[in-house]
């Protein structure tokens, strides 16, 4: 039961909170829940990480930054962590994972997004974090040419099922 | 978009409140009226401009797996391939690259053992080999996209 309640609570807003003065209460009557216990599970939910994010997610095109490159590296197991780190803190860096190597096809085992204004922007940030490496690392650009399919997220189904699951920040 | 649809973008990234009455408590930091702000969160979604208003869940905590995956596709046989893997409800976002790995998607299936199970059916669809780039450890960024 306790389950049930919180799976009509993720599917009530999984989609985006109701515009209005009194979101939490439009949504308690949707999922038969108070207004107080609605707020205290959402804050719940914040506190333990099921929810990563609480606010807007602005989509970077309409904000100009039109240039999204995947660049990918080949860095030293050894030298991974501290380098991830290092790019993860260069302000151009908006996404930073360690990911396995596919050898031969694919040997880089550190993946960033890099997002600017245009291509030009984008490979000078590249250029900058490639210098200032101080592991040997080789590395390979892939801009995006096309985005097929951009769906937003659906985790939990009216009937309490997980339908399907997505996270834009573990693209 | 104006000066104060920044200041709210900026503000609303770093988080909604989570009580009675939200909009008019993040109006008070802004300094705009509670209608305001409710006026203009609702044009910058109706714009787009906010591809979400609300949570962003955490997959695994939900019980869910995400996972990266490539393919190598010849540039005469993209557009069929490119049609069979959108047709998979499993796979979330798809895009051409231009690299010999031309085809980048995240699959999101319920459980972990959907994504292996569903890399079978894509590479049987597809007859391409999937490449699946599991993430080892994420490295914070944070919250950087200044409107």
């Amino acid at each position: 039961m306790a389950q049930d309640v919180e799976d009509r609570l993720i599917a009530a807003i999984q989609d985006g909170l109701p515009i209005v003065p009194r979101p939490y209460s439009v949504i308690a009557r949707q999922v038969g829940l108070g207004e107080t216990e609605v707020i205290e599970r959402i804050q719940r939910l914040i506190e333990d990480g099921t929810i990563s994010r609480f606010g807007v997610v602005v989509r970077h095109r309409p904000l100009g930054f039109c240039a999204n490159a995947m660049v990918v590296w080949d860095v030293p197991d050894d030298a991974v962590d501290a380098v991830g780190k290092q790019f993860a803190s260069n302000p151009e860096v908006t996404l930073c994972y360690r990911r396995p190597r596919r050898p031969p096809a694919w040997p880089y085992n550190l993946f960033c997004m890099v997002h600017g204004k245009d291509r030009a922007r984008v490979l000078d940030n590249v250029d900058q974090l490639a210098r200032s490496c101080d592991a040997q690392a080789s590395y390979a650009v892939l801009f995006s040419t096309r985005a097929f399919k951009q769906r937003g997220a659906h985790y939990v189904s009216m009937h309490g099922k997980i339908d399907d699951a997505v996270a834009t920040a573990d693209g | 978009m104006d000066e104060i649809d920044r200041t709210i973008v900026n503000t609303l990234q770093g988080g909604f409140p989570v009580c009675e009455r939200p909009f008019a408590a993040a109006a008070a930091v802004i300094g705009i009226a509670e209608q305001d702000l409710i006026d203009r969160v609702e044009r910058l979604v109706e714009a787009r401009t906010l591809s979400r208003f609300g949570p962003l869940f955490n997959t695994e905590r939900l019980g869910g797996a995400v996972c990266l995956c490539a393919l190598q596709v010849p540039a005469d046989d993209f557009d069929r391939v490119a049609d069979e893997v959108n047709a998979f409800p499993e796979v979330a976002h798809n895009y051409a690259r231009d690299h010999a790995f031309n085809m980048w998607f995240v699959l999101a299936t319920e459980d972990p053992d959907g994504i292996a199970e569903t890399a079978t059916r894509i590479e049987r669809a597809t007859g391409y080999t999937v490449y699946d780039f599991p993430k080892i450890d994420e490295f914070y960024v944070g919250l950087k996209l200044d409107a």
